[in-house]
């Protein structure tokens, strides 16, 4: 996706800018750029730094396991399916933690293990119904993957870390002031999500070919 | 509204001093030695954005190209026309697209804005509310139904289009109140 999406800005950078006779204003812009990349980086540093030392220290201190057994509840009701033992519900929580605190690293590898686990338990449904939910079609999603997927890019976050430290590279009087509007506006998105998921969740129970 | 925004600006002032307080007191009474663990933490971090400078260079330097030859300006024009008819910013149109596409892609987009309008104008405050509150839906969708080798995504995408389309209007509407 990349290789084509990266490949084409700059064959149309180039091809637009030449008609216009833009040319020289792309090599500077081309040199710039890169030079900025790298100033833009060393800023980023410092901030990734401290958010990731302090994350640490939350993990070892036991405020992310707290966190975890805080949420369960909502995972229950946004996955009445998922057995209580299962090991998809941990990878979910993990995931969903991971997101709040902005530790995307992390978020990712618990994200695609869910989703294997998922997968597994769409293999035990075809053998016996688990959580009163038959299997889904062979290559189809069940409901758990949609509402987890969902949830995941409604993208719940506490702190949008990198847009501060770019903020602040980039002169900002006070970086942090869209700290609280980006939690309003990502509260939104995720209340959208958790609705549409329940109502389409609730449609389909069981799945039914 | 304007104690609203009051309310939230207060909020945003507090919120890291308080997490540091409380992420930092928590860690002692638990008896860790808090110091050692955020180094161990800052070293990771540090490493993360080490690995993404690459990156970075590349997808600015496209960005950069993209905006010197005036095409970043003849898109927003173009498309500007349709979108101002529901109140949207034509200057936005750009990186809402791309930030359904690719997450670093849209970074480069998010600092061109930050560049050329500021970080606390309206675009640059819509931009930085954006960028927290939405993914990149397709890079994600396809990544993560690859791993559990699903075709029919069914109802996902739908979802996932609604989540960021509330979202983007709230960061629009959030913006315009901060300004």
């Amino acid at each position: 996706m990349l290789n084509y999406l990266w490949g084409a800005m700059l064959l149309i950078g180039i091809v637009y800018g030449a008609f216009h006779g833009r040319l020289p204003e792309i090599t500077t812009a081309a040199l710039d750029s890169a030079k900025e990349a790298v100033t833009l980086c060393i800023t980023m540093t410092g901030v990734m730094s401290l958010w990731v030392g302090l994350m640490e220290i939350a993990q070892k201190s036991g405020i992310i396991s707290r966190a975890t057994k805080k949420i369960q509840p909502f995972i229950s009701f946004m996955f009445p399916g998922l057995p209580k033992g299962h090991k998809a519900r941990e990878y979910i929580t993990t995931n969903i933690i991971a997101n709040v605190f902005g530790l995307g690293w992390a978020a990712t590898p618990a994200g695609l293990k869910a989703m294997e686990s998922l997968k597994d338990l769409e293999e035990e449904r075809k053998r016996h119904p688990v959580g009163g939910r038959k299997a889904a079609p062979k290559g189809t999603a069940s409901n758990e993957m949609c509402t987890f997927l969902i949830l995941n890019i409604s993208s719940l976050q506490l702190i949008p870390v990198n847009i501060i430290a770019y903020r602040s590279q980039y002169g900002s009087v006070n970086p942090a002031a869209v700290i609280a509007p980006s939690i309003a506006a990502t509260l939104l998105s995720a209340a959208a999500a958790v609705i549409f998921c329940k109502f389409m969740d609730g449609r389909q129970k069981v799945w039914k070919p | 509204m304007e104690t609203v925004i009051q309310i939230l600006l207060y909020i945003s002032d507090m919120l890291v001093p308080f997490l540091i307080l409380y992420v930092i007191a928590h860690g002692l009474l638990a008896r860790r030695p808090v110091y050692d663990d955020f180094v161990k933490g800052a070293k990771d971090g540090f490493q993360t954005v080490i690995q993404i400078m690459p990156t970075l260079v590349g997808l600015m330097v496209a960005v950069g190209v993209l905006r010197a030859s005036g095409f970043l300006d003849f898109l927003s024009e173009t498309l500007g026309k349709v979108t101002e008819l529901v109140h949207f910013p034509s200057e936005l149109v750009p990186l809402t697209i791309v930030r359904m596409f690719s997450a670093s892609a849209a970074t480069g987009l998010a600092l061109d804005i930050f560049k050329e309008y500021g970080t606390d104008s309206y675009l640059g405050l819509a931009t930085s509310i954006l960028m927290g509150c939405t993914e990149t839906i397709f890079y994600t969708m396809s990544v993560y139904f690859m791993t559990a080798k699903v075709k029919k995504t069914r109802y996902t995408l739908a979802g996932a289009m609604l989540a960021t389309l509330v979202g983007v209007a709230a960061s629009i509407v959030l913006a315009g109140m901060m300004k």
